[in-house]
């Protein structure tokens, strides 16, 4: 309890002292880059085999994989979706996990997205934005990657609004359903292998052209976190300057 | 006789459909449907050699992307204040880059599905033209826009890809600024960096 009172406080510091700052600003660019580098190296040696070899499975076995986190995932967005007052969304998030927990079979089938029930992924740092508060600076974490100062309060925040986060991070019991945190990071890591082994080529292709791999993922990060604030992918548009 | 204009008539028509010049429709839709319908034949075809391709893609590049546009945006305001050589030198060692890496993630394409959806006109400068393409390996479908430059109504130019809501342009711009930032807004190190990838 006293640990999580130090999280909260900490977290409530690092937010305002420093959403001021805009994103394109680095927190600590040299620390950044060499954690950027040791996270290029654990892909190189653990996440990216992983992912290829993930890749060889069979369609159904990948598929099922993939249906099953975005169910899991599903369960953040529903607090987040009431928390940015967008009730529909909440009630369409919430009829897709039971849909596809049941029908679905825990989630490894997607019938909810045949109905025309599509969860679109909310999480806290998301729920912030929305609230009006700025990025803060950039800086890389282990393990994690890129984020901000107002997403890395967010991904703290998410243990505490994510029910799932409940059961098995801090295993509480909910529902009468209880996990532990190895459960916790099984599901974090399958995820993050997924998304890793639909990227296999865009990876390989974004290492092999770019300039500064680190601008690049910078760039990319904070292109798709505001698109997913924003709801859309409109951005920036300083195109109109060339022609003048 | 009738062999020599035999293999004349041959030699014009590998002649014609090897160099001559692909025209699109000016309509920005139908610009970006037929451009890359032409490109996914082209490229799926077993038949064509690796150089055959890059060859191909070199060519519809360099006449249906406005690349100088895109050079001079990606390298932000320092288009305004650098000297004309210095910028001339940056535009050729650019577009260089740009060839080559869009034929090094073009060149091992499998067959897709594409379909244009929708076309969105900003205005008499700008239409997005939002597509989808589904890829063989039963990957999800991967929506892409593109920002067709429409100041020459006649001629179409593609300035941008948005894949998924990520732009390149974008992207290779924040790219250029970081090296630039980090070494002083100098110009001549951003070209010294296009040149060594040109070398490996």
């Amino acid at each position: 309890m006293k640990q999580n009172k130090y999280i909260i406080i900490f977290s409530t510091i690092l937010l305002l002292s420093v959403t001021q700052a805009r994103a394109a600003d680095e927190c600590f660019e040299g620390t950044s880059r060499a954690i950027f580098k040791f996270n290029m190296a654990l892909d190189n040696a653990v996440i990216e085999p992983i992912a290829k070899g993930y890749n060889k499975l069979p369609e159904p076995i990948k598929n099922g994989t993939s249906n099953f986190t975005s169910n899991i995932a599903t369960l953040l967005s529903i607090p987040n979706h009431l928390l940015q007052g967008s009730f529909k969304d909440a009630g369409d998030a919430t009829a897709s996990f039971l849909i596809n927990t049941t029908i679905g079979i825990i989630g490894l089938a997607n019938p909810a997205e045949k109905l025309g029930l599509k969860a679109q992924k909310e999480d806290v740092g998301q729920t912030l934005g929305a609230y009006g508060v700025g990025p803060g600076c950039y800086f890389v974490l282990p393990v994690l990657g890129p984020t901000t100062a107002r997403d890395s309060v967010g991904i703290i925040a998410d243990t505490f609004v994510d029910p799932f986060a409940h059961i098995t991070w801090r295993e509480k019991e909910l529902f009468s359903s209880s996990g532990n945190q190895i459960d916790y990071i099984a599901v974090k890591g399958t995820t993050a292998v997924d998304f890793r082994a639909d990227n296999v080529t865009n990876f390989d292709s974004l290492e092999e052209n770019s300039l500064d791999l680190y601008a690049s993922f910078k760039s990319l990060y904070l292109q798709n976190r505001d698109n997913l604030i924003n709801n859309s992918s409109d951005g920036d548009n300083d195109w109109g300057n060339l022609d003048n | 006789m009738k062999k020599i204009s035999s293999i004349l008539v041959i030699f014009v028509l590998i002649f014609k459909t090897s160099f001559a010049s692909e025209t699109y429709s000016s309509d920005p839709k139908m610009f970006v449907e037929e451009l890359v319908n032409d490109a996914i034949s082209k490229l799926s075809d077993i038949d064509l050699r690796e150089e055959e391709k890059v060859l191909f893609i070199e060519k519809i590049a360099l006449e249906n992307v406005d690349i100088t546009a895109l050079g001079l945006y990606t390298l932000g305001d320092l288009r305004k204040t650098t000297e004309k050589e210095n910028l001339n030198r940056y535009q050729k060692s650019f577009e260089k880059y740009f060839l080559k890496s869009l034929t090094s993630r073009l060149t091992d394409y499998s067959s897709n599905k594409f379909e244009v959806i929708s076309s969105d006109k900003k205005n008499s400068n700008y239409t997005i033209v939002k597509s989808k393409i589904a890829p063989s390996d039963n990957q999800p479908e991967i929506k892409i826009d593109w920002r067709i430059y429409t100041k020459n109504p006649e001629k179409p130019l593609i300035r941008d890809l948005i894949v998924e809501g990520l732009s390149l342009a974008r992207t290779q711009k924040e790219e250029f600024a970081s090296i630039l930032n980090s070494n002083n807004n100098d110009i001549n190190i951003l070209i010294n960096k296009l040149e060594d990838f040109l070398k490996n």
